[in-house]
């Protein structure tokens, strides 16, 4: 495995708080190692910066393996680069080449303001969530586990659904700013299992009526979300939801 | 040495037979009656598998819950990183599973260094967690005829282990989440994500708040209530380089230290076998690749020392299958300290593999010729795929090379059977507690220690002491909590006020290198005694030359990290005592001086069969020591093999 250094020039979008304007400033960068992750290399812009007295550039991470949800940056265009199903942490410099000019940007979507810098507030798929996307179990009520046989294909089928981890590239990559990728995949996860059927209705149309209020925008099919997608939630998702929003509408009491 | 007490810590363990302590101590407890619950105010910090559900089952129970996160969401609490699986003991794999059985592997996994009763309940409940996360649609593993799958992990001859291909912690925490999440749309739990606790409030010798900055606006809170819960994870990010998550700390559990809870067995640190080496002095964190490989995979190194030929070209006669070759009965799935230790023996003896020799392989070959590769990437498809995003190489083609990192601290607040702190009030549940793993956690136990807290202990106990202590009102302005306030805004302020010119994260890195290279995966004496010399010595530099930037009233990551990093300057020296202080090796506290001529640890049960709860008495001041006894009646004290 080769061991190459990079020469990068940074154009990183900088904004100290919400209310103030942003600008992109540009960063030259020298001898980045190809194995570094893409946010280890931002760690070493960072350093760099504090030793010339310039703040930090602020970017949200935490669990830097791919699961947490938390980093996410569009770089050069793309919801956390290049790298097909890889967040921001889990790209490597190997794919970028020396003398290559990075725009990294954060999320750009009303329903995301940006708090400052490259990091904003996604505290809308929360609330997307606590408007159904949950079974009302309380503990100490569930019957034996082998109870209730879920047969593997509607497991993995469900399992595939709820392996969203709620970064927000969706949304970034869409045109519209539509959040009809993560909603979908919620809405999925329960209705294919024996579990979500009760409030099956409900969810579908409180889900969708949350998303709306939080003003994402409306899907128009161009798919981005799914090649955006670092953890492989199909499209296919998008289809059940409208299904299930027409079903809960014709037929809501 | 350090100073021990005379009196004696009471871990109000229940009367009565094992298996009748849960139930007995259940109905002992005093009930608050449904009417009066919503009078109560219960505050939880953090919101991964132990306070998300701790969370949304106080609040199922009609009190009125508080639940802080500092992550932007309680979604992505670190919980959600855990991979292998959780264990239970359902004995649906009829291969003679029990709740005895659990128990038993555990006290033993974690070498008689956790409390018996502790322990027997945790086995008891695990089966409940099983039923309560499938009914809220965790997406387990099934079988073709429906039933829920299971696999084998290490430190137990059955398969116990329940799994979400390998992101069983994410599908639980997203359980626990939408449960949480279920409880704030109802009104019944208040959420305030991006918000770090920074200082307990204790009135009358009772936990009745918590200081926080809301990290957006680096504003500060005060918030009352009638009970402190803290679920707060870890310590491991001491080391800097461990498998955690970034912004994993220690300073809710240390501030509550400082306000007189005890800190117990800090020294118990799990150094996970199976992560991918380090790459260069850039890395930022290790990642883990799970236990469960170790199902599928073979660990060798080469028999010849400093052999450089690729993997594929060493024949099978010169291979050492090492874990193999010493463990017979158990192989590749040995417990973790172990498997460790064993790993470190042969990259020490000179056999380690790839550039640096800091690696030993993991091989699927066998696996994939046996089963097809079909099914291996139905296994550990995401975990091969994350590996091959590391390193650029394939798993499938070439074996894995992995070293040991830190993952995981059996350590923490001390609490009694009820989960409760020495500070009356302060409930301390999952890996924030020190109770139940002893010297050494096995696989798959720690999402089933959070969960069993969350769901199904802290719900009960914080009840009995809301219903058997006077709490009068509270309010902001009690001069406890302007006391808390302004210590916690001090610290900031001081720190701001430094201004030198070293910047925090090369603080942390310095400190972690001391802590690996002096209290890592074997400790000495000596090593021990230069490692406090230095953490004073770079706790000095820190408070006289750190530098940050930007403003303490507004969202700022750097000074955020400052804090952490001062209390870990502080925590570290505490860890590295009590590894000194324990004079035996124990599951993951290895001790040289205290080995066996084959180079298995040596347990000293005649002197320290206890647990050790240190007592805060000042930075850079001797720790005051209390010890309490562990008696083994159900699971007789014997040397652990695994041979």
């Amino acid at each position: 495995m080769s061991n190459e250094s990079l020469d990068l020039t940074l154009k990183i979008w900088r904004q100290p708080s919400p209310d103030q304007p942003g600008e992109f400033r540009e960063y030259a960068l020298k001898n980045i190692s190809t194995h570094m992750s893409f946010l280890e290399m931002l760690d070493v812009l960072n350093e760099q910066l504090i030793s010339e007295g310039e703040e930090p550039v602020a970017f949200d991470h935490d669990c830097r393996e791919g699961i947490c949800g938390t980093c996410g940056v569009m770089i050069n265009g793309q919801a956390h680069g290049p790298d097909h199903e890889t967040t921001t942490c889990q790209l490597h410099m190997r794919r970028f080449h020396t003398g290559q000019t990075i725009v990294i940007e954060p999320w750009r979507a009303s329903a995301f303001p940006t708090i400052k810098d490259l990091v904003v507030d996604r505290s809308a798929f929360d609330r997307i969530i606590g408007a159904g996307g949950y079974i009302s179990t309380n503990a100490g009520s569930a019957p034996d586990a082998n109870a209730v046989l879920i047969p593997k294909i509607e497991a993995d089928e469900a399992m595939s659904s709820a392996a969203c981890i709620g970064c927000g590239a969706c949304v970034a990559a869409c045109k519209n700013a539509s959040a009809m990728l993560f909603t979908s995949a919620k809405v999925s996860h329960l209705a294919l299992l024996p579990q979500g059927q009760p409030e099956r209705q409900q969810r579908a149309l409180g889900m969708v009526a949350q998303m709306d209020a939080e003003g994402f925008g409306n899907c128009t099919n161009t798919n981005e979300c799914e090649a955006a997608c670092p953890a492989a939630i199909s499209v296919d998702n998008i289809a059940r939801l409208n299904r299930e929003y027409l079903k809960a509408t014709a037929t809501a009491k | 040495m350090a100073e021990v007490a005379t009196t004696t810590l009471d871990s109000r363990i229940p009367d009565g037979p094992m298996a009748e302590k849960w139930d007995r101590r259940k109905f002992e407890m005093k009930l608050v009656n449904p009417a009066n619950k919503r009078k109560y105010n219960i505050i939880v910090v953090g919101t991964g598998l132990a306070g998300g559900s701790a969370a949304a089952s106080l609040a199922e129970l009609g009190y009125n819950v508080k639940s802080f996160c500092l992550q932007d969401t309680p979604r992505r609490a670190h919980s959600i990183a855990a991979q292998g699986g959780i264990n239970a003991a359902k004995n649906y794999q009829n291969d003679s599973d029990s709740v005895h059985r659990l128990f038993y592997d555990t006290v033993k996994g974690g070498d008689f260094r956790s409390r018996e009763a502790n322990v027997y309940r945790l086995a008891q409940i695990s089966n409940s967690i099983i039923d309560q996360c499938a009914a809220q649609g965790v997406p387990f593993a099934r079988e073709y005829g429906g039933t829920l799958a299971n696999r084998s992990f290490g430190g137990a001859q059955v398969s116990r282990t329940f799994y979400a291909r390998g992101q069983t912690g994410q599908q639980l925490l997203l359980g626990a989440y939408s449960g949480l999440m279920r409880q704030v749309k109802a009104g019944k739990i208040e959420l305030h994500a991006r918000e770090e606790m920074l200082d307990l409030i204790v009135i009358d010798g009772v936990a009745r708040g918590i200081i926080t900055r809301n990290l957006t606006t680096g504003k500060y809170e005060t918030h009352v209530g009638d009970a402190v819960v803290l679920c707060t994870g870890g310590y491991g990010n001491v080391f800097y380089l461990s498998t955690n998550a970034k912004n994993c700390n220690v300073t809710a559990t240390w501030r509550c230290h400082k306000r007189g809870a005890y800190f117990a067995n800090p020294c118990f640190t799990q150094i996970h076998p199976t992560c991918i080496p380090a790459s260069g002095d850039y890395q930022s964190k290790l990642t883990l690749m799970s236990e469960s490989l170790r199902n599928d995979g073979r660990v060798w190194v080469p028999k010849a020392a400093g052999d450089k030929r690729t993997p594929k070209d060493i024949p099978d006669e010169e291979r050492d299958y090492y874990l193999e070759r010493r463990y017979p009965a158990f192989g590749n799935l040995v417990p973790r300290d172990v498997a460790s230790r064993a790993a470190k023996e042969r990259c020490d003896a000179g056999f380690g593999v790839g550039d640096t020799g800091l690696a030993v392989y993991l091989d699927f070959r066998d696996a994939i010729a046996r089963d097809g590769e079909d099914l291996i990437r139905a296994k550990y498809g995401n975990l091969f795929h994350m590996y091959e995003k590391i390193t650029a190489e394939n798993p499938y083609k070439t074996p894995m090379r992995i070293f040991p990192a830190v993952h995981y601290t059996m350590g923490g607040l001390w609490v009694d059977y009820n989960l409760q702190s020495t500070v009356p009030g302060l409930f301390v549940a999952g890996e924030a507690n020190f109770s139940d793993h002893g010297a050494n956690r096995l696989g798959a136990s720690a999402l089933m220690q959070g969960l069993a807290d969350g769901y199904f202990v802290i719900p009960y106990t914080v009840g009995d002491h809301l219903g058997s202590t006077d709490l009068p009102t509270v309010t902001e302005d009690h001069p406890a909590c302007k006391e808390a306030l302004t210590s916690a805004m001090g610290q900031a302020e001081k720190i701001m006020a430094v201004n030198g010119n070293r910047s925090v994260d090369s603080f942390h890195r310095e400190l972690g290198q001391i802590m690996w290279s002096n209290c890592g995966m074997d400790r000495n004496r000596q090593g021990l005694q230069e490692a406090i010399e230095k953490i004073t010595a770079l706790r000095n530099e820190f408070w006289q030359n750190v530098k940050v930037l930007g403003v303490g009233e507004s969202f700022n990551q750097n000074l955020e990290h400052a804090g952490r990093v001062a209390d870990f300057l502080e925590f570290g020296e505490l860890l590295v005592r009590d590894a000194l202080e324990r004079e035996e090796s124990c599951g993951g506290h290895f001790r040289e001086e205290h080995q066996s001529e084959d180079n298995e640890a040596k347990r000293d049960d005649d002197d320290f069969c206890h647990v050790a709860a240190w007592e805060f008495q000042g930075v850079g001041k001797n720790p005051t020591l209390h010890k309490e006894s562990l008696g083994f009646e159900e699971v007789p004290l014997a040397t652990r093999s695994y041979k």
